[in-house]
C-alpha cells in the first residue's frame, strides 16, 4: 500500500502533510506527557522489530500462500495510539530512504493510510472500547481482526482517493476502488490472524506489556483496602445470614462421635466445676446454639449468623492490626 | 540470497556508500535533504503530458551519479520495487485515455504520454532519494532534521530504530533459519507457531529495549540526543551548490530546455 511519489500530485502530498505533522505534533505532545524518557528507545527498538518481523512468511493454511505482518494495529496495540503513531513514521521513512517503498514527498500520504489509521482509529476506536472491561483472547483476537480489516479499508480508500485527486492515473474511481478494496479486505484479515497470534502470545506471557493493561491495573489499584473490608464484611453478613438458615441441623463430626460413645451429643458433666464453668458460659454467650436465648425461632439463627460474621471479621481485623502493631515494634 | 540476507546487505551497502570520502558525501545534509525534496516536488509537478520538460529533469541524476561516484546499475534494483505499482497504474492509461495528441511531428495516444511521463517520475524521485541516503549517513540526516526542527524524540526513535534493524534481522534470519532447517519444504511459518516465534521475538525485542535504555542512562542520556559530536556548519560552497541546482531545477521545470537547445543546435545546422 506504500504510495511512490510518482503517483501523488504535489499539492495532495502537501495537504496530506499538514495532515500527518498534525497527527505526529499532537502525539509529540501526548507522549512527553504521559511518559518517561525511557519510550523513546523503547519505541526505536520496537520500530526495528516491526520492520524484522515484516520479513517473516506466515504460510496461510489452505491456500499456499504466505501472509506478511504490517505492524500497525501490532504497535498501537502494545504501545498506544501516540507513541505507536510515532514508531510508524520512523518505519515507514526507513522503508522510503532505504528501500525505495514509498516516496519521501508522499511519505505524508504513507503515514496518513497506514500509521494514522493503524494507530489512532486502531487504538483509539477500536482496541480501548473493547478492552475497557477488561481482556480476553477472545476479544484480543476480535480486536486484532476488526481493526487490520478496517484500518486497511480506510487506507486503501484514501489510496484510491488520493490517487484520484492527484490526477494521475485514467482509471475510473469506481474501479480502482473495486481492485484495491477486496484485496486489502484479503491482506486485512490475514494480518489480523497473525497480529491475533502475536497478541494473543504476549498476553499469555507479559499482559502487562500490552495497551490498556494499565487500565486494568489501574481498576485494580482503586480497589483499596477499605472497599475490601467492606465486601469482606457483606460476604459474611451474607454466608453467615443466609446460609445459616440451611446449616445442618445433624452434628457436626465431633458431636457425631461424642454421641456414638456416650448416646447424647453433649457430655454430661457432673461435679462442681463444671456446673460453675457452665453457668459462666450461660451467662456470657449472646446467643446460645446460635440463637437468641429462649428462641428457636429462624429469625434468631439469621440474626445470630449475622452477628457471628460480624464478629468473626472484627476479630480478624483486629488480629491484623495488632500483627501489624506487634511487627512494627519489633522493627523499632 | 534471501529476502531477510537481500535487506541487512542493502543496509550494510548503504552504510559503507555514505561513509565515503567524496566530494558530494561532504556538502552539508540540510542542503542535500532540501535538495533532494525540491527536486521530487519539481519532477511530480509537471503536467502529464508534457514528457519533453520532465526529460530534462534527467541532469539532476546524471550529474551527481557521476559527482558521487556511484554505481547506476545498483541503483537501478531499487527501482523493482516501485515501478510494478507505477506500471499498474501507468499502464492502464493508454486504455482509458485514447486522445490523439501530436508529438514530435507524429500522432501519438496521449494515454501512452502519460504513462511515460508517470514512469519518469518514479525513476527519478527514487533515484534522487537513492542520491540522497547513499551520500548521507542517517547520523547526518537525524542532524539536517533536528536542524528542521522536527522533535528530538522523533528524530531518536527513527535513529534507533535504523540502527537496530540490522540486529533484530539478524535475529529474524537466524530464527527462521532454524525453522527451516526443522521443517524442510515448509514455505513459510506455520499457523501453529506464529504466534510464538513472533512474540518471543518481540519479548526479546522489548528486553533488548530495556537494556538500550539502561546502557544510554550509563552514558549520560537525560531524553535528547547527540547525533554528531561536533556541529557540521554549513560552507559557502555548500550554499552555492544548493543555489546553483535550485537554478538549474528553476530553469528546467519553467522552461523546455531540452526542447530549446535541441532547436538551437538544430538551427545551427540548417
Amino acid at each position: 500500500m506504500h504510495m511512490a511519489d510518482a503517483l501523488v500530485a504535489p499539492a495532495v502530498a502537501g495537504t496530506l502533510y499538514v495532515c500527518s505533522t498534525a497527527a505526529a505534533a499532537f502525539s509529540v505532545k501526548q507522549v512527553r506527557l504521559d511518559t518517561d524518557t525511557k519510550k523513546v528507545p523503547v519505541m526505536g527498538v520496537m520500530g526495528a522489530f516491526v520492520f524484522a518481523a515484516q520479513m517473516i512468511n506466515f504460510t496461510i493454511p489452505g491456500t499456499g500462500s504466505s501472509g506478511h505482518l504490517c505492524g500497525g494495529m501490532l504497535l498501537s496495540a502494545l504501545l498506544g495510539p501516540y507513541a505507536g503513531f510515532l514508531t510508524m513514521i520512523g518505519v515507514l521513512l526507513i522503508q522510503c530512504l532505504l528501500f525505495a517503498d514509498g516516496g519521501l514527498l508522499a511519505l505524508g500520504c504513507n503515514v496518513w493510510n497506514m500509521a494514522f489509521y493503524g494507530c489512532f482509529i486502531g487504538a483509539l476506536w477500536i482496541w480501548k472500547p473493547m478492552m475497557k472491561n477488561g481482556m480476553s483472547k477472545a476479544k484480543i483476537i476480535a480486536a486484532s481482526i476488526i481493526g487490520c480489516v478496517v484500518t486497511l479499508q480506510l487506507g486503501a480508500f484514501s489510496v484510491t482517493l488520493e490517487t484520484l485527486a492527484s490526477g494521475i492515473t485514467e482509471l475510473p474511481f469506481a474501479a480502482f476502488a473495486a481492485v484495491m478494496q477486496p484485496i486489502h479486505l484479503a491482506i486485512g484479515f490475514t494480518e489480523g490472524l497473525i497480529t491475533a497470534a502475536v497478541l494473543v502470545f504476549i498476553y499469555e506471557a507479559r499482559p502487562e506489556l500490552l495497551f490498556c493493561s494499565s487500565q486494568i491495573e489501574r481498576k485494580e489499584g482503586r480497589f483499596s483496602f477499605k472497599n475490601t473490608l467492606v465486601i469482606l464484611a457483606a460476604a459474611a453478613v451474607l454466608i453467615g445470614g443466609l446460609l445459616s438458615l440451611a446449616a445442618s441441623s445433624y452434628p457436626d463430626g465431633l458431636e457425631w462421635s461424642i454421641e456414638r460413645l456416650t448416646g447424647s451429643t453433649e457430655l454430661e458433666a457432673a461435679g462442681g466445676i463444671y456446673e460453675t464453668a457452665d453457668s459462666i458460659q450461660e451467662f456470657t454467650s449472646l446467643l446460645p446454639d446460635y440463637a437468641f436465648k429462649n428462641s428457636e425461632s429462624a429469625s434468631g439463627t439469621v440474626f445470630s449468623g449475622i452477628v457471628g460474621g460480624l464478629i468473626v471479621v472484627a476479630v480478624c481485623i483486629g488480629a491484623c492490626y495488632l500483627f501489624k502493631f506487634f511487627r512494627k515494634n519489633k522493627a523499632v | 540470497m534471501s529476502k531477510i540476507g537481500d535487506a541487512i546487505y542493502e543496509i550494510h551497502s548503504m552504510d559503507a556508500l555514505a561513509a565515503r570520502d567524496q566530494w558530494v558525501n561532504r556538502i552539508h545534509p540540510l542542503v542535500k535533504f532540501i535538495l533532494t525534496v525540491g527536486y521530487i516536488v519539481a519532477v511530480v509537478s509537471f503536467q502529464k503530458y508534457d514528457v519533453i520538460g520532465l526529460a530534462g529533469m534527467v541532469i539532476y541524476p546524471i550529474a551527481v551519479f557521476i559527482l558521487s561516484e556511484l554505481s547506476l546499475k545498483d541503483s537501478i534494483k531499487r527501482l523493482r520495487v516501485v515501478l510494478p505499482i507505477i506500471c499498474f497504474v501507468g499502464l492502464l492509461n493508454p486504455f482509458f485515455d485514447k486522445n490523439m495528441v501530436l508529438f514530435a511531428g507524429a500522432e501519438i495516444s496521449a494515454g501512452i504520454l502519460s504513462m511515460i511521463t508517470l514512469i519518469l517520475k518514479g525513476t527519478f524521485s527514487v533515484l534522487a532519494s537513492y542520491l540522497l541516503i547513499a551520500t548521507t549517513s542517517v547520523d547526518k540526516l537525524c542532524y539536517a532534521f533536528r536542524m528542521l526542527h522536527i522533535p528530538g524524540a522523533v528524530v531518536t526513535q527513527f535513529m534507533l530504530t535504523y540502527r537496530y534493524i540490522t540486529v533484530l534481522l539478524e535475529e529474524v534470519n537466524r530464527m527462521t533459519q532454524a525453522y527451516t532447517l526443522r521443517a524442510p519444504g515448509q514455505k513459510g511459518i506455520h499457523f501453529k507457531v506464529w504466534g510464538s516465534l513472533t512474540g518471543l521475538l518481540l519479548l526479546r525485542s522489548m528486553d533488548r529495549a530495556n537494556n538500550v535504555y539502561e546502557s544510554m542512562l550509563l552514558r549520560g542520556y537525560r531524553g535528547d540526543y547527540q547525533y554528531m559530536r561536533e556541529r557540521i556548519a554549513v560552507r559557502p560552497q555548500d550554499m552555492m551548490y544548493l543555489l546553483f541546482w535550485m537554478g538549474v531545477l528553476v530553469l528546467f521545470r519553467l522552461y523546455p530546455v531540452m526542447w530549446i537547445v535541441g532547436n538551437l543546435a538544430g538551427g545551427m545546422f540548417t
